[in-house]
């Protein structure tokens, strides 16, 4: 199993050569290096995933070299390699080398190319890095890593300070959550004296009903490992609280906004909530807390993806929304079904991502969706690729019969936290089905929005620049600001195509849609049966919890529970419908009769007001009081400048005697010196 | 090697080319400097190669001891941790000198004879096995330095001596006083032996004061940092370079050298001390560096807060503390030492620290760029980067004995992403609001040359830090065996699981399906 040496570190390799090459090597090689490293990587994953889809393969180690012994705490670089890690290396590898692909033309007339192909590498290197990891601490490696690249990647127009705000404010909010996972992989080392995660996971049953002393107070000691464990997940994964930062990492050119805030990075919480799902049933407390951060993140992203204009922001939240399903899937009991979700919703959501980058490629960096219309005509291929997705997304399929990909993992998830049949797993079962509500209402509207209608792109600065030939314009991707945002949708106003042509990407983006669209489709229907039917226990084997009971409670569940999911994305694609072909008034009329509604959801329920009030004004305000008032107005005042005062006083004298400052301090101090040691000698 | 004088020499040859750059004057000074500090970079390399790390090997090596005088003697020989030091000592040296190499233009051969002086006096403080010599190193090492900042340094620097000079005569005196004491107690100047001392528990605690005063400021702790930003802002580059790089190292290897294993009930009974030091130390000063307007003010301020994990990391009593602190010390070493070579960088080009004069130096610098994101990644504590191993390992070890202080301390790590990031983001990201700073050149060779080293060893450290722990590992551990007895409980005291009781309860919940 060496092949996963290769898998892993020929995309650092090419990284590297593209990084360091960079100008000197040029575009095409750079392209050709990174892009050629990750299809080999590809071909390199599928074998092993369907070799453990077969049943054939067994978890292994690669050891690869140490890293720290301290004591008795101890770690290594090694890769890991088992059903679980196998899923994400296809996950990470397929869509990295198509976003890989894709970027050769969306990229195409960006002058910085090699720079962008070696963070994507590193990119997937760290996320690699982080699948792999057989402790703790390399996981935590990757996780940086990946923070890292994803930084890297949303300040990639570095010159625009919205890009560059987005990006401290990802690593930032990353950060908080990784308080909460350094803590958590002390904790653990504490109480377990490993950071090896077969070793803990072996021996998580054994401490259950023990309680560990935590700031001043006793707690259960698996309950607190696995909060802070989760608290890191919570930021990598965009959950409530610590969510704010992915709406605004679309900073980042859409390839990115694909591959690492929708397929792989984010769903990295989701990956290590299941890793150490053994850890986290061992505390009901622990499983409650993560099926609640799901549930409700589930709910608030899905009510904010309703009201967004950019394109881009709607499949954001609707990220952030679909993670909220996995985690409180996990949360309920069902893995297998979250890691299944992931790796459908890594398919369908890269595709919409990157067909929404097809329709902003078309529409000349437009990604507002009042200045679209009109679309399926134009470009039909994005158009085919991006119905794929909105009906793998909304789960579109007949119960017990067939269906698109997210069909498959959402019901069931749906079904097991129905099954779960706690309070807390009702609270995620309702706050699911309205969520799939709003996700078919949002998904439908974007497609009826962007590719239905009538044109309005007459009113776009970005098609005006277009069409005058203005291609000045630096600012790729600029959207407008946001400024217009209570402006509201008039079907009337700019309309018209003001004479633009758009047109259907290029071959090489084309491909990947085409390839995602396959996903979309089939991966539902092929994988069911390993991932969460009864073949699950021999998939996994062992890789994650399977709670065989659950599985069985979620085939006794009652039929509306089956068809409920059906029913509610029905008719959010009906509302959707009504509202933006059948009678367009009326948004505008509902939004005018419930505006504070409105503009509580549309304004995110003002958690970045809130956060700026509280965190991050206070931060500078103590800062310059700490500085100023602490620092200068009360330890030099009455430290080291009061004790100058006194010396100044006596130097005036010593300037009479000699002319420099300096040599009068050193001579003090030498005699000083000599005096000290001469009185030890005559001791 | 065995009986090879090898440390003498290593203290010889910087002296002797002190000597050469003041007889030679302005024209060979850099010359003669750069190949000296060379020569001890090599002779370091030979000191680690043939350091004896079987298994059982002795504690101190390379000893020599010549009886001088009334019980002074010439007594050197180190252990592992002072190997390290040196180590760093001697690798950053010659990156000074040619940070130096076009910036200092006045008084030359004084300026190259300074820092050949506080060469030997450095590796002095590593190498003393004799309390006096040890004492008679330590302070003098300021002397240079405070002839650097006074002669070489900024518009301010008189002042920003001034306060080096009162903050470190306090601690200096106490501290000698507290030697005197010592020697006339325990009746001998041997360090090793001094080690292995019991002083009783009262006499302890003023001898940890006294010595507390000294490295404290010497580490910075809040509240006697304040020197510390003035010193560095006044400071030319390669002052600043050898003042975050080793002369801040002095403080902790005082607390591992001295105040721990001598005074370990003494240590025990003020680690509350330090810790709420260190606490306030990593929030107060994150915060203070996140709202700077100078480059060097920023990070000098960041190095309190990185001190600070050190110094909880020494306190906390255990093998990954200490490791920790060690690691976290060469790191900073390595990692501050590089960025302020990165502010002289551009500082040479347009003199000016105010970081709002630059911008956007992506665009026309874009190695300088790399070389800055790697060593503000690793001041970040990056994993990959050295700098998240020594912080890993001393707020490890710091968890195993008090929760609230990891929790306190480990949100250094947002905040000290915050300041960093922002000044990366204000001078490295935006447009190029400046033409004189779009207008600045990339790297030149020589700076290349200088950046280059610090970037694959910070990259070294990060990967594989074990060639760093070796070394260390049986003097840790016989530190840590010393502490042992004065070692605080923890406030974790996990009970025993009950796993019938969770079987139980599973069965419960599954009865309610």
């Amino acid at each position: 199993m060496h092949s996963i040496l290769f898998i892993v570190f020929l995309p650092l390799l090419a990284a590297i050569v593209a990084g360091l090459g960079n100008k000197a090597l040029g575009n095409v090689p750079a392209k050709v290096i990174t892009t050629g490293a990750l299809f080999i990587s590809c071909a390199l994953s599928w074998p092993i995933f369907l070799s453990f889809v077969a049943g054939s393969a067994e978890a292994s180690v690669t050891p690869v070299l140490k890293w720290v012994q301290s004591g008795s705490m101890s770690f290594d670089w090694a890769l890991r390699v088992d059903t679980l890690t196998a899923v994400m290396l296809v996950v990470i590898t397929s869509v990295s080398a198509l976003v890989h692909l894709y970027s050769w033309g969306y990229m195409d007339e960006e002058p910085d190319q090699p720079r962008f192909f070696a963070y994507l590498s590193l990119f997937t290197f760290a996320m690699l890095m982080l699948v792999t990891a057989d402790n703790l601490v390399q996981m935590f490696f990757g996780w940086e890593g990946v923070g890292l690249a994803s930084y890297l990647l949303i300040g990639f127009w570095f010159r625009k300070p919205s890009a560059c705000s987005a990006a401290i404010k990802a690593f930032v909010v990353n950060r908080v959550g990784d308080l909460g996972f350094m803590l958590g992989i002390f904790g653990t080392w504490l109480v377990f004296q490993t950071t090896s995660i077969p070793e803990i996971l072996h021996a998580a049953p054994s401490m259950a009903g023990s309680t560990i002393g935590f700031l001043g107070h006793r707690f259960d000691t698996m309950t607190v490992l696995c909060v802070l464990l989760f608290i890191g997940a919570m930021g990598k994964s965009a959950q409530l609280g610590l969510h704010t930062w992915l709406p605004d990492a679309m900073e980042g050119p859409t390839p990115v906004s694909a591959l690492i805030h929708a397929a792989t990075m984010v769903t990295a919480g989701v990956f290590m909530v299941c890793r150490l799902s053994p850890m986290f049933v061992v505390s009901p407390t622990a499983m409650g807390v993560v099926t609640f951060v799901g549930a409700a993140t589930c709910f608030f992203a899905a009510t904010v993806g309703t009201t967004q204009w950019d394109i881009k922001r709607v499949i954001a939240y609707s990220t952030c929304s679909q993670l909220g399903y996995m985690f409180f899937a996990a949360g309920s009991g069902a893995f297998g079904a979250a890691m299944f979700h992931l790796f459908t919703h890594a398919f369908f959501k890269a595709l919409l991502f990157l067909g929404a980058g097809s329709v902003i490629h078309a529409m000349h960096h437009e990604q507002d969706m009042r200045y679209y219309g009109a679309l399926r005509k134009e470009i039909p291929w994005t158009f085919w690729a991006m119905m794929a997705g909105t009906l793998a997304i909304t789960g579109v399929g007949i119960v017990d019969v067939i269906g698109f990909a997210g069909f498959y993992s959402k019901d069931s998830i749906l079904e097991a936290a129905y099954a779960s049949g706690s309070e807390v797993g009702s609270f995620a079962f309702w706050c699911g089905i309205t969520a799939a509500l709003m996700t078919s209402f949002y998904s439908w509207r974007l497609v009826f929005l962007t590719f239905y209608g009538a044109p309005r792109w007459a009113a776009s600065e970005h098609i005006q620049h277009a069409v005058h030939g203005e291609h000045e314009d630096a600012d790729a991707e600029d959207g407008h600001d946001h400024d217009h945002s209570h402006e509201l949708l008039d079907p009337h106003h700019g309309e018209g195509t003001a004479g633009y042509h758009p047109h259907e990407s290029p071959l090489v983006m084309l491909v990947p849609l085409i390839v995602l669209s396959l996903g979309a489709i089939f991966a539902g229907f092929l994988f069911t049966h390993s991932f969460i039917s009864e073949g699950e226990g021999e998939f996994w084997k062992g890789a994650l919890v399977f709670n065989e009971h659950l599985l069985h409670a979620m085939h006794g569940v009652p039929g509306w529970v089956k068809w409920a999911p059906f029913t509610v994305m029905a008719v959010g694609f009906g509302t959707a419908w009504y509202a933006y072909l059948k009678n367009p008034r009326f948004p505008a009329a509902f939004v005018e009769q419930f505006g504070v509604v409105h503009r509580f959801v549309f304004n995110k329920w003002y958690f970045d007001e809130l956060y700026n009030f509280l965190f991050v004004r206070p931060a500078f305000w103590l800062g310059k009081v700490f500085w100023k008032q602490g620092d200068v107005g009360i330890i030099d005042r009455f430290g080291p400048n009061g004790a100058a005062w006194v010396v100044a006083q006596g130097s005036r004298v010593a300037q009479k005697v000699q002319s420099g400052y300096l040599y009068s301090y050193a001579l003090v101090m030498l005699i000083g010196l000599v005096v000290g040691i001469s009185w030890v000698m005559v001791r | 090697m065995t009986g090879f004088p090898i440390l003498s020499l290593m203290l010889l040859v910087p002296l002797a080319g002190a000597i050469a750059c003041l007889v030679s004057g302005n024209q060979s000074a850099r010359q003669i400097a750069l190949v000296v500090t060379l020569v001890d970079l090599v002779l370091g390399i030979l000191l680690w190669l043939n350091f004896d790390l079987s298994a059982g090997h002795p504690q101190w090596q390379f000893v020599e001891h010549v009886p001088l005088f009334a019980g002074f003697s010439w007594a050197l020989g180190i252990d592992g941790i002072a190997l390290m030091l040196i180590m760093l000592s001697v690798f950053l040296m010659p990156i000074c000198i040619g940070a130096s190499w076009e910036s200092i233009t006045k008084r030359q051969g004084e300026y190259y004879a300074a820092f050949l002086l506080m060469e030997t006096l450095m590796i002095g403080v590593f190498t003393a096995q004799d309390l006096y010599l040890f004492y008679i190193m330590f302070e003098a090492g300021l002397i240079p330095m405070y002839l650097i900042i006074g002669i070489w340094g900024g518009a301010d620097r008189i002042y920003a001596s001034y306060k080096f000079f009162l903050y470190t005569l306090l601690g200096s005196v106490l501290m000698l006083i507290a030697m005197l004491w010592m020697v006339h107690e325990a009746g001998t100047t041997d360090i090793p032996t001094l080690m292995a001392y019991n002083f009783s528990a009262k006499a302890q605690t003023w001898l940890f004061l006294a010595f507390f005063a000294s490295f404290a400021v010497k580490m910075p702790m809040w509240p006697v940092h304040t020197w510390l930003p003035d010193a560095h802002v006044q400071a030319p580059t390669a002052g600043s370079v050898i003042l975050a790089g080793v002369l801040l190292k002095m403080g902790g290897y005082g607390f591992i050298r001295f105040s721990l294993p001598m005074f370990p009930e003494a240590s025990a009974q003020f680690a509350w001390l330090v810790f709420a030091l260190s606490m306030i130390a990593v929030v107060v000063t994150s915060l203070i560096a996140l709202v700077q307007h100078d480059m060097k003010k920023l990070i000098a301020y960041s190095s309190v807060a990185h001190m600070a994990i050190v110094t909880i990391g020494l306190f906390a009593f255990n093998v990954q503390g200490l490791e920790g602190s060690m690691i976290v010390m060469l790191s900073h070493g390595l990692v501050s030492g590089a960025l302020f070579l990165c502010v002289g960088i551009i500082y040479d080009r347009l003199h000016t620290r105010e970081i709002d004069r630059y911008g956007g130096l992506s665009i026309n610098m874009p190695k300088y760029a790399l070389f800055f994101l790697l060593f503000t990644m690793a001041s970040i504590g990056l994993p990959g980067t050295s700098g998240f191993v020594g912080e890993f390992l001393s707020l490890g070890g710091i968890y195993q004995v008090s929760s609230w202080v990891a929790l306190v301390c480990t949100t250094g790590i947002i905040l000290g992403a915050a300041y960093m990031l922002y000044l990366y983001r204000r001078v490295a990201f935006g447009d190029q609001k400046h033409a004189d700073a779009a207008a600045m050149t990339d790297l030149t060779f020589r700076e290349l040359a200088m950046v280059i080293p610090l970037g694959l060893a910070v990259l070294w450290m990060g990967v594989y830090p074990e060639s760093f722990l070796a070394p260390m590992r049986a003097d840790i551990a016989a530190l840590d065996a010393r502490v042992a007895r004065a070692k605080p409980a923890g406030d974790a005291k996990v009970t025993a699981g009950q796993p019938g009781a969770h079987a139980q309860m599973s069965e419960h919940e599954e009865g309610a399906h």
